[in-house]
């Protein structure tokens, strides 16, 4: 066992293991929404690290799956349908959102995207017959999958757990698959794809489908942990930030958005707790990260280590090498 | 800012999530010397600080007063930033009820941040005091924790409209406010009454939240003999700015937050003539404002408004609410119904009771913002005594009535 | 009626001088550098902040606002070449890092504002000489945005004759046009990123304190004025100077009609449009390439 399967399995033990040795029961929900979160920035990361595609409107899709599953809910739906109309729905417009940004590529792509995500924001204002406004949606309760309730803060944290296990492997399926690979390709070098006959539209068109259904998934995950859903989750800001967990982690990494999104809740959630100007701090964080390792935390890190190990190694080699 | 840090226990995660705040074990009877537990939801970064900045101020002048001490406890202070947004402030209010173990909670600053923790802070049974202005937590959805001792939307509106249709003789009135619920409900109110006494609204115009330049809307103003405006935070600066610039001169009428006396050191020359009603005025002349207004003097070199004021008078309500209940805090329906009947005559803001929701029954203040040696200040001209948040109406047939939004009342024309 | 078509039509013209003020600097550096400088925001409130110190008097001066204006420009400036030669310097063409360490630097701008000057808002008061109106039978221009018009103007011409009269701005085209082949040439072209960033980091402050009388100056300016920024440079075009200053226009008449027109879509007004110049003309109404 190398080390790297060894550090994942000592990982996925501490994961399930969390409820017991986590103090209290609120950084037991601090890890649910680093979970959800973690969801979040995956799909995000399918477009931005694999596909070479910054979306800076991926908050107003993750709004819409959470939307849904509020408005469904309160119209009287039970939770499956709520869950499963959320995310066909969710996916649906991602197939929209896809059609119209897919025009461009690049900053283009950006604009587009941010000019999307900012309509979808204003529509969750305006359109109170259904959004009810910034007054919101309010949940009450949360589904019985197989039976079992998932009220109590440890089995919601368990739900998560297993989403975001199956989110990961999917996604590192996805990144192994023909697909996956020829979606790199088109973030490399695009026209030559073009040329060797690849359909670079549609390759990107899946994979926005893609992270369209993980987007979703997320969306619904915390709109559950919550209990509401209004306007700010769709705001320019929720946007950016979600996009910074995959930068700062490791975009086109499967663990880099991991990581970004542990940063980042836990700087706002748990850091702000005790010091006070955590805005800036964060902002310090991203700046340092660039300067210290721009690929992200989970490259750079990786770099990093296998710098000093280098290191260790030809230190050892010239003192052997020393008459 | 203190924050006190306490040791954490190491629990077992199976309770129920949302009621573990209500799991104790039996007090012994010298748990009445542990500290009480106060936790405060406020926002300080981003552009809803301003608020949440006085707040603070508010809440830690009166601390300072009572030296730390409530009925005779010593008080451990929490403060969480929620950061203004709706699922910050559910991650800080469990933070408060869940590692904190606060036995009341005191904020949040927004209508949209109550509502999200609405639910959550009647199942952990946390007694809840804040100044955001949603009517329905203390309407159609009452909240059985929650306590609003500075006013609803619209409850500051009602008698502003009375004033102006009896004494300010307006008839004609064109109504501007943001585009959410906030506004909604002040304008609705405002409406209201406005034509109970045979006033009209010609127009109801809602520019979005952010908006730089109001011109587009501000051009719209013409042919009433009064405007009345709702706008909250920094945009009451700017609306009043750009409102002279445009050559307007109507009368305008507002809120408690349009021309909240601690916005009056920005404000320019362009606000004189400004006519708002505020549950809180800063020149009440009673022993606890004064109190009250030296030590935001010394502390903080600031003028207070409506949110510091609040925040105080929350500390008050919690005080006295406490002492009634003989110091003890682990009983959280008796320590809430304790709160509920409290009755002050000795705050900056006059004599307060509470209504059967739990919303605040007290004196609104009338101001004319007037120049007096060279420097800008809310006049009180009228005072309204025992203003709830019905008015005059039937409660029943109030509640029957949809909550005001943007379409209603509805603009008769 | 005309009356308001007439206060709405000029006051589309002066709204639209101050977003080319706004976004003068920033389709300066995206046109250049390719770099899309997430910090304009926060630039631009920091000129705001700094402009209002001075014209509210600091150390016991009071300052004249013109005077105000240019020293908040050039401080902002310094900033801006600081943050481009540390920073931004080292990520050529690395994008995402760029909107890493731009956002995180607005963060920090937006914390740092906070700190020193508190959550209140700010009034700039407006210049002595240019408060009043012009009056046009019942409709009212205010003069201090009749200024603006002015000064945006003063600056676009300035711009450009720096642009096509200067040798720096020769190079400064030959930078965009071809960066490759201007170091070939000799040019200097790093110095001349942090030249052009730290011009469009004055820009950006200069416009925030020409735009204080207007706007006030109060947390969250960075993030309610970077979206229009945005949304000018994309309509009118990137890389192009006319397209910057023509498209301000154009955008302030969509501002002002449709919001007085189609006050349902107030919250759409601009990006509806932004979005539809993106779908079918991506390099925007005068652009000379593509994003």
């Amino acid at each position: 066992m190398n080390g790297r399967t060894f550090a994942m399995a000592v990982g996925f033990l501490a994961l399930v293991a969390l409820p017991y040795w986590i103090p209290g029961i609120y950084y037991l929900n601090v890890a649910s929404q680093i979970l959800f979160y973690a969801i979040f920035a995956l799909g995000l990361n399918i477009l931005v690290g694999y596909g070479g595609l910054v979306s800076l409107g991926h908050a107003g899709l993750f709004g819409i799956a959470a939307y849904a599953t509020g408005y469904l809910l309160q119209s009287g739906f039970g939770h499956s349908f709520a869950i499963l109309s959320a995310l066909v729905l969710g996916m649906a417009s991602m197939a929209l959102y896809a059609v119209l940004s897919l025009r461009t590529t690049g900053i283009g792509f950006i604009m587009i995207t941010l000019a999307l995500g900012e309509i979808l924001w204003g529509l969750a204002y305006r359109w109170i017959s259904i959004t009810n406004g910034d007054n919101g949606i309010s949940l009450h309760g949360r589904p019985a999958p197989f039976g079992f309730d998932i009220n109590s803060a440890a089995s919601f944290y368990y739900t998560t757990l297993v989403v975001f296990l199956i989110a990961v492997v999917s996604v590192a399926i996805f990144v192994r698959s023909p697909l996956g690979a020829a979606l790199m390709g088109t973030r490399d070098q695009p026209r030559r794809m073009n040329a060797l006959g690849y359909h670079v539209w549609a390759i990107r068109f899946w994979a926005c489908m893609f992270s369209g259904l993980l987007t979703s998934a997320a969306g619904i995950l915390f709109v559950y942990y919550t209990q509401f859903i209004s306007p700010q989750t769709l705001a320019l800001t929720s946007s950016a930030e979600v996009l910074l967990m995959v930068i700062s982690g490791g975009a086109g990494t499967l663990f880099g958005p991991i990581v970004g999104a542990a940063l980042v809740v836990i700087v706002k959630n748990v850091v702000s707790g005790f010091i006070e100007r955590w805005n800036m701090l964060l902002g310090a964080i991203f700046v340092a990260i660039v300067i210290l390792m721009p690929e992200g935390l989970v490259p750079g890190t990786a770099r990093l280590w296998r710098l000093a190990w280098r290191k260790k190694m030809s230190t050892g080699a010239k003192a052997e090498a020393k008459p | 800012m203190s924050r006190k840090l306490t040791r954490r226990t190491f629990m077992a995660s199976t309770a129920v999530g949302a009621a573990a705040a209500s799991f104790r074990f039996p007090t012994p009877a010298i748990a009445q010397a542990a500290p009480f537990k106060l936790g405060l939801l406020t926002v300080k970064t981003g552009p809803l600080a301003q608020g949440g900045i006085q707040m603070e101020q508010g809440v830690q002048v009166f601390l300072k007063e009572k030296n730390n001490m409530m009925a005779g406890r010593k008080v451990e202070f929490f403060s969480a930033d929620t950061g203004g947004n709706p699922a910050g402030a559910k991650t800080k209010a469990q933070e408060l009820v869940e590692r904190d173990k606060v036995d009341v909670i005191l904020g949040p600053l927004a209508a949209f941040e109550l509502l999200a923790i609405t639910d959550y802070i009647a199942q952990a049974k946390t007694p809840l005091l804040s100044l955001a202005a949603a009517e329905d937590v203390t309407q159609r959805r009452p909240n059985p924790y929650f306590l609003r001792a500075s006013a609803c939307s619209s409850q500051a509106m009602h008698p502003m409209a009375d004033y102006a249709a009896k004494e300010m003789k307006l008839k004609n009135v064109i109504t501007i406010s943001e585009d959410f619920a906030f506004g909604y409900e002040q304008m609705g109110g405002f409406q209201q009454t406005f034509e109970d006494n045979g006033g009209k609204i010609l127009k109801k115009l809602w520019p979005p939240i952010v908006t730089p330049d109001y011109t587009p809307y501000l051009a719209q103003i013409a042919d009433c003999d009064g405007v009345c405006q709702g706008f909250a935070g920094s945009n009451p600066l700017r609306f009043m700015k750009q409102y002279a610039a445009a050559g307007l001169k109507f009368p305008v009428v507002t809120g408690e937050t349009g021309g909240d006396d601690a916005l009056l050191h920005a404000f320019g020359d362009e606000a004189i003539g400004l006519v708002s009603c505020c549950p809180y005025t800063a020149d009440l002349e009673n022993e606890s404002n004064k109190r009250f207004l030296a030590a935001m003097a010394k502390d903080y070199n600031v003028l207070p408004g409506f949110y510091a004021a609040g925040l105080y008078v929350n500390c008050q309500v919690v005080e006295a609410g406490l002492q009634k209940n003989g110091g003890k805090s682990d009983d959280k329906e008796k320590l809430m119904a304790a709160l509920r009947s409290v009755s002050l005559t000795e705050t900056p803001r006059g004599a307060i009771k509470f209504d059967h929701f739990g919303n605040v029954v007290g004196d609104f203040f009338i101001r004319k913002l007037e120049k007096t040696n060279g420097k800008l200040i809310n006049k009180t001209v009228k005072t309204y005594h025992n203003v709830s948040q019905f008015w005059t109406y039937d409660e029943k047939k109030f509640l029957q009535q949809p909550v005001y939004s943007r379409d209603f009342p509805p603009v008769k024309s | 009626m005309s009356t308001l078509w007439l206060v709405l039509a000029v006051n589309s013209v002066t709204f639209g001088g101050l977003l080319f003020l706004l976004s003068a600097g920033f389709s300066l550096i995206f046109g250049l550098m390719r770099i899309p400088n997430l910090t304009h925001g926060s630039l631009f409130m920091l000129g705001a902040y700094f402009g209002a110190t001075f014209v509210g008097g600091m150390l016991g001066i009071v300052f004249n606002f013109w005077i105000a204006a240019l020293i908040a420009a050039v401080v902002v400036a310094a900033l801006g070449a600081v943050l481009e030669r540390f920073l931004l310097r080292q990520l050529p063409g690395q994008q995402l890092a760029q909107v890493l360490v731009t956002l995180g630097v607005s963060f920090m701008a937006a914390d740092f504002c906070l700190m020193v000057w508190g959550g209140d808002p700010i009034s700039v008061a407006t210049p002595p000489s240019l408060v009043g109106f012009l009056r046009a039978g019942p409709a009212v221009f205010p003069l201090y945005r009749i200024a603006v018009i002015v000064i945006a103007v003063v600056v676009a011409i300035a711009l450009w004759l720096l642009l096509d009269r200067t040798r720096l701005g020769a190079m400064i085209r030959a930078g965009v046009d071809d960066p490759d082949m201007a170091r070939v040439v000799g040019i200097r072209v790093s110095q001349l990123f942090t030249i052009v960033f730290a011009l469009g980091a004055g820009l950006a402050a200069f416009a925030g304190i020409i735009g204080g009388p207007i706007l006030s100056v109060y947390p969250g300016l960075d993030q309610d004025m970077l979206p229009l920024a945005l949304v000018v440079v994309i309509l009118g075009g990137t890389g192009s100077l006319l397209g910057s200053f023509v498209g301000s226009i154009i955008i302030g008449f969509i501002y002002n009609f449709g919001q007085a027109m189609f006050p349902e879509l107030a919250y759409f007004v601009l990006f509806l449009p932004m979005l539809l110049v993106l779908i079918l003309r991506p390099q925007g109404l005068f652009g000379r390439f593509v994003p």
